[in-house]
């Protein structure tokens, strides 16, 4: 639901999708009038001989702090009687040529070492990389200043003394990209096609990394543009060169006498580095896909759930829960409709289904954690009788960890990689009873016992990176029962783990609920598990429960065709736990016939 | 951690003398045309090289690189070559000007970009539209356009505040701070852009993460989990940004310091490289170099205290 844009189009892509994507270009506004704007500017600088009769040091005593609108001089002229137009027409070659130095070095440096400092072994990215660190501590624009005595004032070499120096942000745009695509298949293929490196370099992986290349040459030309008036402004180069940090200055200095004379080249000036600038922005959305917007943290209070004629009775009631997410075309998309079960006090209940069928949107809901793109449109979530739907968060924090808790599917990814383990736990019991800090601290390690924990004192002084992902499944467990919940969601909690830690979490489960006498929702695709967990199952496909009953009852005639096909596929189902044997009127496990017809020797490829 | 510390500080010293050798040798091509214009344009081409042998210019570039870090070692930059001042005082004099602007503005700089970056990120909709805007006129406007228009606006048309000059914070606090609040605020606008857009994309990636989400099953408080978590995952890549703007408003400085005719680092510096003041000139480069290996190396401490995983490296 939240695909990352910027990273899924790396695979080169054809003639036709070019041309697709100058068409997008040409349909974003912003793109066509900054481009447009950028085009006539350029030109009028080009004719700039045509335009204007004058030259731009042509000075003319009769001219001094002429008005706009003077005969002969549409702009004025300016302190020492030289024709601003002209002056401003050949500053826009003189700031076109720095772009084009400026960028055109920065690309010619940055592009192929970040090529090679991609591509190539850690060594060699080791040393490209130290190299441009070593740039990047240069003070820019000092040593510019202080490399006058070498660049002799000549603009052109104080720029391209700027493009080196502009050249660490290419490198490392194009290196990123590359150790982005660099294992991609297309690349691999080229690479056992015996192509050389150099081929493969500038065919396959420069064509991919061109996109965020010309998206940042909008950007440093904008940057070359304005560093180089700056200098001029200051008096760096040549005073004989017309450029605009030259007419800002001698405009500055006669502010009083006309104030034209600075506010054309500044306006001037700013028009062109402000189109640089958002014609960057307008190509980035349209290469890259539309900027990240943010998620607030807090999902917006779900609409007040409708009634419904029967009340079913038990601790967790879900009736007829739809949720919907807004599709990119503004039409909602309904990922649940009609998800609906009940758990009793002390029960476990199986919600069954494969992936996508809505088993973990239902599961947020509950808790009150969708994504703030996602609506609640219909339906009532009880707890002990107690409608849940339309509770204020701040009302809903009270019931989260206390009542209703939750074991996460990823362990890795759901604790914070920057806390110790101790710390993360003590907070989590903090949030369900307020205690000073110390004390928290203390309970955390007969917490992480309870858990099944050898050594708690190492576990809690760890960082995330440091234990296992069983052992931080565990930690997860602990923080979810510090609270002793009522209810227990546990999300496909072992299908991230090695099959032998698997067994060990799903008896861990079963040991905690046993002892805190808590119900337990377990999410998960694993008929196996379910069979060995679970008093009642919920069978969820398309959004929709199609079926609930006993464990029992289910596996014995499933009512449902959609699963009496679940069961079936059983017998593919190499995930199931191994250390207890299937049930008596389960299928084997074994390999069933299906398998023979897989094309075996399609597995050898080298 | 005291190890990574000093490694990190080796790193940064190896750094500096890198930086030092280059800049002498690229100035090394000037040494000819600096020597001439300081006997004035009368000289001979054989009173030049006269003088350069004097001065020990003729022998090898690396030999006489090898007295100047030998002398700088010992505390010792050199003299002015035209106003025979030793370069060590004379810029340590200007170094208060430009660090007390420079990091006034930095400071500023950090405290609304994270407040503005935090906020657009975690409430979205018009406060997430207000903050892009903000990052969006301080990329737009070049900052030199910007300090001209603060000039204008407010010491020339309102009055409020001088248009240059500058009060040390010794000897009037009050009129210290009138001084440099133009540069500060022409120095920070485009600071504010950049890290205000980078601190929002990095909570914008870390809000999206599956431990916010399980934190929030826990029952905490959206502030608690923003503060406390997400805000120190997000501040690794926000920091390095930063010591990136320190650089960058070192140079900006330079402009800066030149506008507001501020007597600091920047317009001694500027002075020098006009008139080709060589030990002025390699004693602003080390200086600059130094005080960004200590910003750097600042930062890489709160990114080793913030970041377990950093510290091993």
């Amino acid at each position: 639901m939240t695909a990352d844009t910027t990273t899924a189009n790396t695979a080169p892509e054809s003639v036709a999708q070019r041309i697709s994507t100058l068409r997008r270009l040409a349909r974003n506004p912003q793109a066509v009038i900054t481009a447009s704007t950028l085009m006539v500017i350029v030109v009028a600088g080009l004719l700039a001989s045509v335009i204007s009769s004058h030259g731009p040091s042509h000075a003319s005593l009769d001219a001094i702090n002429a008005g706009i609108g003077t005969d002969g001089y549409p702009l004025g002229a300016d302190k020492d009687g030289r024709d601003i137009l002209a002056l401003l027409l050949h500053s826009i070659n003189t700031s076109v040529v720095t772009a084009l130095i400026g960028t055109g070095l920065a690309l010619a440096v940055g592009v192929p070492a970040g090529l090679i400092g991609g591509y190539f072994g850690s060594r060699v990215r080791a040393a490209t990389e130290w190299l441009f660190n070593l740039i990047m501590t240069f003070p820019g624009l000092l040593l510019l200043i202080v490399l006058m005595p070498v660049t002799k004032g000549d603009f052109r070499a104080t720029m391209a003394l700027f493009g080196v120096l502009l050249a660490p942000n290419v490198f490392r745009i194009v290196r990123n990209q590359v150790l982005g695509v660099k294992n991609e298949l297309y690349v691999d293929a080229a690479r056992v096609s015996g192509l050389p490196d150099r081929r493969i370099l500038a065919r396959h992986v420069l064509f991919a990394v061109r996109g965020p290349v010309v998206i940042a040459s909008a950007f440093l030309a904008g940057t070359s543009i304005s560093v180089q008036a700056g200098l001029a402004f200051l008096g760096v180069g040549n005073s004989e060169v017309p450029s605009f940090g030259a007419m800002i200055h001698s405009g500055f200095a006669n502010l009083y006498v006309a104030p034209s004379q600075f506010a054309i080249p500044s306006l001037l000036l700013g028009i062109i580095t402000a189109s640089l600038v958002l014609f960057g922005n307008a190509l980035r959305d349209t290469l890259e896909g539309s900027p990240r917007k943010p998620q607030p943290i807090v999902t917006p209070t779900p609409r007040a759930a409708t009634g419904t004629s029967e009340r079913a009775e038990g601790l967790l009631v879900v009736e007829d829960l739809a949720i919907s997410y807004e599709s990119p075309d503004g039409k909602p998309n309904e990922v649940v409709r009609g998800s609906g079960f009940t758990v009793q006090a002390g029960e476990t209940l199986g919600l069954v289904g494969e992936s996508g069928s809505g088993k973990t949107q239902t599961a947020f809901a509950v808790l009150g954690v969708l994504p703030p793109a996602a609506r609640v449109t219909r339906g009532s979530v009880r707890l002990d009788g107690r409608e849940l739907l339309g509770l204020p968060d701040r009302e809903m924090r009270k019931i989260r960890g206390r009542t209703i808790a939750y074991v996460p599917q990823e362990p890795m990814s759901n604790l914070d990689p920057s806390l110790t383990v101790g710390a993360q736990l003590a907070t989590s019991i903090r949030a369900v009873e307020p205690m000073p800090r110390a004390e928290a601290r203390q309970r955390v390690l007969p917490l992480l016992g309870q858990v099944g924990i050898p050594d708690p004192e190492r576990v809690a002084g760890s960082y995330p990176h440091q234990i296992s992902g069983g052992m931080a499944q565990r930690v997860l467990i602990a923080g979810a029962v510090a609270g002793r919940p009522h209810v227990l969601i546990a999300d496909e909690p072992t299908t991230a783990l090695d099959v032998t830690v698997q067994a060990e979490i799903l008896d861990l489960l079963h040991d905690l609920r046993k002892r805190l006498n808590m119900a337990v929702v377990l999410v998960t695709h694993n008929f196996g598990m379910v069979a060995d967990f679970c008093d009642r199952v919920a069978v969820m496909r398309q959004g929709e429960v199609v079926e609930t009953g006993t464990t029992t009852e289910t596996f014995d005639a499933p009512r449902h065709e959609y699963t009496r096909m679940l069961l079936d596929s059983i017998l593919d189902d190499t995930t199931t736990r191994s250390d207890a044997p299937p049930r008596a009127d389960a299928p084997p496990l074994v390999d069933g016939p299906q398998h023979t017809d897989a094309p075996i020797g399609g597995k050898r490829t080298s | 951690m005291i190890s990574y510390a000093l490694r990190r500080l080796a790193a940064g010293l190896v750094l500096a003398l890198l930086v030092s050798v280059i800049t002498f040798w690229l100035l090394s091509y000037s040494f000819e045309s600096v020597v001439a214009s300081l006997l004035g344009s009368g000289a001979t081409d054989a009173e030049v090289q006269a003088r350069m042998t004097d001065m020990g210019m003729d022998r090898p570039v690396l030999a006489q690189y090898a007295d100047w870090l030998g002398a700088a070692l010992t505390g010792d930059l050199g003299d002015s070559y035209f106003t025979n001042e030793p370069v060590i005082g004379a810029l340590t004099d200007r170094l208060g000007v430009t660090l007390s602007v420079v990091v006034t503005a930095l400071l500023i700089t950090a405290v609304v970009s994270v407040l503005l970056g935090v906020t657009a990120a975690t409430r979205g909709g018009g406060a997430d539209r207000a903050a892009q805007g903000i990052s969006l006129v301080g990329y737009l406007v070049p900052s030199l356009l910007l300090a001209i228009g603060l000039v204008y606006v407010f010491a020339i048309k309102l009055k409020w505040l001088p248009a240059t000059g500058f009060t040390p914070l010794s000897e009037n606090p009050g009129k210290w701070a009138q001084s440099i609040v133009i540069p500060v605020a022409a120095l920070m606008i485009a600071g504010i852009a950049t890290l205000t857009a980078q601190v929002r994309g990095a909570m914008i990636d870390e809000l999206r993460k599956d431990y916010v989400r399980t934190l929030r099953t826990r029952g905490l408080s959206p502030r608690r989990i923003v503060l406390r978590h997400v805000l120190r995952n997000a501040a690794g890549p926000a920091l390095t940004v930063l010591s990136l703007e320190f650089l960058t408003m070192l140079g900006g400085s330079l402009v800066i310091e030149n506008v507001f005719a501020l007597p600091g680092f920047g317009s001694f510096a500027f002075n020098a490289s006009l008139q080709g003041d060589i030990p002025v000139i390699m004693g602003v480069m080390i200086l600059a170099v130094l005080m960004v290996i200590v910003v750097n190396l600042a930062v890489d401490l709160m990114n080793g205290w913030l970041n377990p995983k950093a510290r091993v490296r």
